[in-house]
């Protein structure tokens, strides 16, 4: 995938370029606001991770001319800022996805991947379907090798995320935003212990696991190849 | 100097302009006297006249001149006043009171303003009069007219009187702003004075009240109020600032000594990676305190405020446990909800469930297996009461006290997962919402108390 990179900081774009390359990913760097909107305009990219304080041009600035001139690419926003504020500012400004510094790598690269998904285009689905796994968006209902699983509300949710971004890492705090909209961090890993209930309802009893802890990073939900 | 600056105030503007309003109203007022008194007392002399003249002419026009020239003799000689001159075509004195025809012009309506001398004990007096001339068939001249010396020395007196009052009035009126914004500007000088003194910075400076209870002491004491709220904030950041020097500086040298060891003397990859993850461990640590401080202190500054909402407090709370639910069922602890009652507030729906989590967070973390956690919400009077209780170990009495002042970590927290920070932030976040919260003794176990304001 090729990425473009708009952040002041020589050494934080530095690392950051050097991670993502070494995921696999083509990198183009720009120091500044300006510099970012030639590269944007003359490139098509898969994300643009935009930094939200940049020289000459800032980063809010910047994604609203792009998304103006028409430039529908993902972009992920950066931020020293932390606010909930900010952070509706950013989205509002065309960002599709926000991340406060300081942040993980293995963080970074789940989003960025989510977005490059998101990227392809999204058809109406009533049905996620992961190998045996079924889930029923209209009906509600989950079954595996035919079998139903009964799940909670949130359960539910939590498994319609993951099966979504199926083959991607998904994070705690991506699950934490995005299932249950806490934008905080709980000091125990309280996912930790939802996933693993998620877990004894759609794997126990199988073969092959479906959803599979990612060490230092998050969870993946995929069928066994 | 201090004189002119007094002309430009704001306060003796406005006595002038109040000074303008009045001598218009009090000149509008004297000239209504005038007109009724001096006026009136004129118009009355020229009815007399026009009078007696009608009362002569009519006289002349039954019995002619001689009869005329009777009357004439016989009105000259009594002593009322009245004034007559009966003279042939070429002015010469027939009969009448007065010697010869005045030298003064004739006015309009055959008016005539003139003075004439009047024998008195000392000679002669030359009194004023005003008379009205009447040209008879035959030619003959007649003159009736009215002694208005004392007429018009009471005007000349009312005149004066007018004119003094008037220059008093504004003489007062002058003096009586003066002193009034001299009032005022001396108040506005102290509080001047004071403020100038405070960007200077002495920052303890207040404004003086001067016990009058009036607007002044009114501004004065809300001066006073605001800065002791800058102030306490301003304690507050340097607190901030202190703790997170405390706080960070000790991770900080722990992550960097244990970088520089394994440095120290070659090892293996495997070491490496372990030392290299430690360190990440440490710096996750380290910006989970940083956040926590952060967020208290920009909570304790009041900042948060502008993202207050309508919230049903039932409902956050309902969702912060279901997220909780799990890991208490993982420790078997029971986590028991009672919430039958909506409970509206304002507050930040985040802060609050970041809040909420923190007290159930501890209370599953330091309640040992097989024990409870309740949580409840219940309304009394204006208030919605949160409770949540646990059966661990509960804090003691001297310390409950302390762990809710702001950015305190217990010595006994410090190894355990989080920043430590939990309860300094929900007592921060309390703060934030005018919400009152206690810690009490559960037996065994630790109540947190918290008591929100309902919504109107």
């Amino acid at each position: 995938m090729r990425l473009l990179i708009v952040e002041d900081d020589r050494e934080t774009a530095a690392y950051l370029a050097k991670g993502l390359k070494e995921s696999g990913h083509v990198v183009d760097h720009a120091k500044d606001g300006v510099d970012g909107l030639e590269l944007a305009r003359g490139q098509t990219y898969d994300v643009a991770i935009v930094d939200r304080m940049l020289p000459r041009m800032d980063g809010l600035t910047l994604v609203k001319t792009m998304r103006d001139e028409g430039n529908l690419v993902p972009v992920l926003f950066l931020s020293a800022l932390s606010d909930i504020d900010d952070r509706v500012r950013g989205l509002k400004a065309g960002g599709d996805d926000y991340l406060t510094k300081p942040y993980a790598i293995t963080e970074l690269l789940a989003r960025v991947d989510a977005l490059v998904r998101r990227r392809q285009p999204e058809q109406v689905q009533t049905k996620l379907v992961v190998g045996d796994l079924e889930l029923d968006l209209l009906s509600r209902s989950a079954t595996r090798n035919k079998q139903t699983i009964e799940l909670q509300p949130r359960e539910f949710l939590l498994l319609e995320y993951l099966m979504r971004h199926a083959g991607q890492v998904v994070t705690r705090t991506m699950l934490l935003e995005n299932v249950w909209d806490y934008h905080f961090d709980p000091q125990t890993n309280v996912i930790d212990v939802h996933i693993s209930r998620l877990r004894a309802k759609i794997d126990k009893g199988f073969a092959d696991a479906l959803l599979h802890t990612v060490r230092g990073a998050g969870y993946c939900l995929r069928a066994v190849p | 100097m201090r004189f002119l600056n007094l002309f430009r105030t704001t306060a003796f503007r406005l006595a002038l302009i109040y000074l303008l309003l009045f001598a218009a109203s009090a000149f509008a007022l004297i000239a209504f006297i005038y007109w009724n008194t001096a006026g009136f007392m004129a118009a009355q002399t020229d009815e007399t006249i026009n009078a007696e003249i009608q009362g002569l002419r009519e006289q002349y026009g039954a019995s002619g001149l001689p009869g005329l020239r009777q009357v004439v003799i016989e009105r000259s000689s009594v002593a009322r006043g009245g004034l007559y001159l009966l003279a042939n075509s070429d002015q010469s004195r027939i009969a009448g009171n007065l010697d010869r025809w005045p030298d003064a012009p004739t006015g309009q309506g055959g008016w005539v303003d003139f003075t004439y001398d009047r024998p008195s004990l000392s000679g002669s007096d030359r009194r004023s009069a005003r008379a009205r001339h009447l040209e008879l068939l035959g030619g003959f001249q007649l003159l009736v007219g009215r002694d208005v010396h004392e007429r018009r020395e009471i005007e000349d007196r009312i005149e004066s009187a007018l004119f003094w009052s008037a220059c008093i009035t504004v003489g007062l009126g002058l003096i009586g702003g003066l002193l009034m914004s001299r009032n005022v500007t001396r108040r506005l000088d102290v509080i001047n004075e004071t403020t100038r003194d405070i960007i200077d910075g002495d920052l303890n400076r207040r404004v003086p009240l001067s016990g009058s209870n009036d607007e002044f002491d009114e501004l004065a004491t809300n001066l006073n109020d605001m800065l002791d709220q800058i102030g306490s904030l301003m304690a507050g950041m340097s607190e901030v600032a202190d703790n997170i020097a405390h706080d960070l500086r000790t991770p900080l040298n722990r992550l960097r000594s244990r970088l520089e060891v394994t440095l120290m003397k070659p090892a293996s990859e495997l070491e490496y990676r372990e030392a290299l993850e430690g360190a990440i461990a440490e710096s996750d640590q380290l910006i989970s305190t940083f956040n926590s401080l952060l967020l208290i202190a920009r909570a304790e500054t009041g900042q948060a405020r502008e993202n207050f909402e309508e919230l049903e407090l039932k409902s956050v709370l309902t969702d912060v446990v279901e997220l909780y639910e799990p890991l208490a069922e993982a420790k078997r602890i029971t986590l028991k909800t009672s919430a039958s009652q909506a409970a509206p507030i304002n507050g930040d729906r985040g802060l609050i469930s970041q809040m909420l989590a923190n007290l159930i967070d501890n209370a599953i973390k330091y309640t040992p297996e097989d024990g409870m956690v309740t949580v409840s919400i219940r309304r009394t009077g204006r208030h919605a009461v949160v409770e949540v209780r646990d059966t661990g170990a509960g804090i003691p009495q001297a310390e409950r006290e302390h762990v809710l002042r702001r950015f305190v970590r217990l010595e006994a927290s410090r190894n355990e997962p989080g920043s430590g920070l939990g309860l300094s932030l929900v007592a921060a976040v309390a703060r934030l919402h005018d919400a009152e919260i206690t810690l009490g003794d559960a037996k065994p176990g630790l109540i947190a108390t918290l008591r929100f304001h309902l919504k109107d």
